[in-house]
């Protein structure tokens, strides 16, 4: 009896050190959040991703397991970011030719959205007397997350706590898009798809997908572009404002 | 399919590259898509199989933030400190940003867009 339980032991410590355990959880998890959305009539204050997240937390916590034991299988899920951020280039080239005649429009309406994003969450949470980690982690929350990590860093924020607070922005967009646009009589898909990629980043592009895929590619040119340009613009306006 | 896999990597290997060979402060894979981007532009399409990955991809885009998102638990004091400083932060930032994006973009590119609600499935 005994060692059948150091065998089960045993086997539960291999399990949970290979990379299986935290992909299961990972699919099964956004499996099962998906499903809760759709009961939930796919509102996007229950948006699959976060939902995910909580039932994930939830679980590893239960398990006592800490993110790094998790993060080393579900890296695996994680490293496909990167293919799936150069695969936007194929929907922006079927849509070039609209890209083309609205270049500069969305040159302005992109440095605009940009510099509108900082100096309010600055403002904000300054205002609000959050500490300085928070206002610098903050900075980049409309920007892709393996940018706005690095922009983070670079300026003096917490990039792991930037990572989720992007992802948090993200499903707050989804939300407050598709209101606003109906409010403001915004109708045009490029229009709405590219202001999404610009606040909501690659939530913005994955929902815009849903709508079309004009939309989607208008929403991930915007998240390419206010990820290159904020590289450059964020870094001068924490100094310009002197955060 | 497995072709388009790899010619997504070696777009992505070729950005990693310039990045750390340029000293750029931009991430890798964005680099990868301008790239890949030209790349389609010279040969003046897009080849099957790069195609059914990139859609393959993009349809699960938002399961692939999941494992980054999760990271959120380690940071969850100073959450707690100044969460609702960060709530309203997120809530009200986002919404002005969407606002001043789309209201200038709908207004600068009045020529080209449609006014009218487009046709599309909406069940988004």
């Amino acid at each position: 009896m005994e060692t059948k339980m150091d065998d089960l032991s045993t086997l539960w410590v291999y399990l949970s050190a290979s990379p299986i355990m935290s992909i299961m959880v990972t699919l099964a998890a956004f499996l099962v959040a998906t499903r809760i959305n759709r009961l939930a009539g796919g509102s996007a204050f229950l948006h699959p991703v976060i939902v995910a997240i909580a039932l994930i937390v939830a679980f590893l916590t239960l398990i006592d397991m800490n993110y790094q034991q998790y993060f080393e299988g579900a890296q695996f899920i994680h490293f496909l970011l990167g293919p799936a951020t150069v695969a936007l280039a194929v929907p922006l080239y079927d849509h070039l030719e609209r890209v083309k005649q609205m270049f500069w429009p969305l040159i302005i309406a992109c440095v605009s959205g940009i510099i509108t994003a900082a100096v309010s969450t600055i403002a904000i949470v300054v205002g609000m007397g959050g500490s300085r980690e928070t206002v610098l982690s903050l900075t980049p929350k409309s920007v892709t997350s393996p940018i706005a990590m690095g922009i983070a860093e670079k300026i003096g924020g917490y990039p792991s706590l930037t990572a989720g607070l992007v992802l948090v922005t993200g499903a707050i967009g989804c939300v407050l898009g598709p209101l606003m646009f109906k409010a403001l009589k915004i109708n045009d898909h490029s229009v709405q798809g590219f202001t999404m990629g610009l606040a909501a980043h690659g939530f913005g592009t994955a929902q815009s997908f849903t709508v079309s895929s004009v939309a989607g590619a208008f929403a991930g040119l915007a998240m390419g572009l206010t990820g290159m340009l904020s590289a450059f613009i964020l870094p001068l306006v924490v100094r310009f404002l002197g955060v | 399919m497995l072709f388009g896999f790899l010619v997504l990597l070696f777009c992505q290997f070729l950005g990693e590259l310039a990045v750390r060979y340029l000293d750029w402060p931009f991430p890798g894979p964005v680099v990868g898509m301008v790239l890949l981007l030209i790349g389609l532009i010279i040969n003046g399409g897009v080849p099957q199989g790069v195609r059914q990955a990139s859609e393959g991809l993009l349809t699960y885009l938002a399961l692939l933030f999941v494992p980054a998102g999760v990271g959120l638990m380690v940071h969850y004091k100073l959450i707690a400190a100044d969460g609702l400083v960060i709530a309203t932060a997120l809530v009200l930032s986002t919404a002005v940003t969407l606002l001043v994006t789309g209201v200038l973009l709908n207004k600068l590119a009045a020529k080209h867009i449609d006014k009218e609600p487009e046709s599309g499935n909406q069940n988004g």
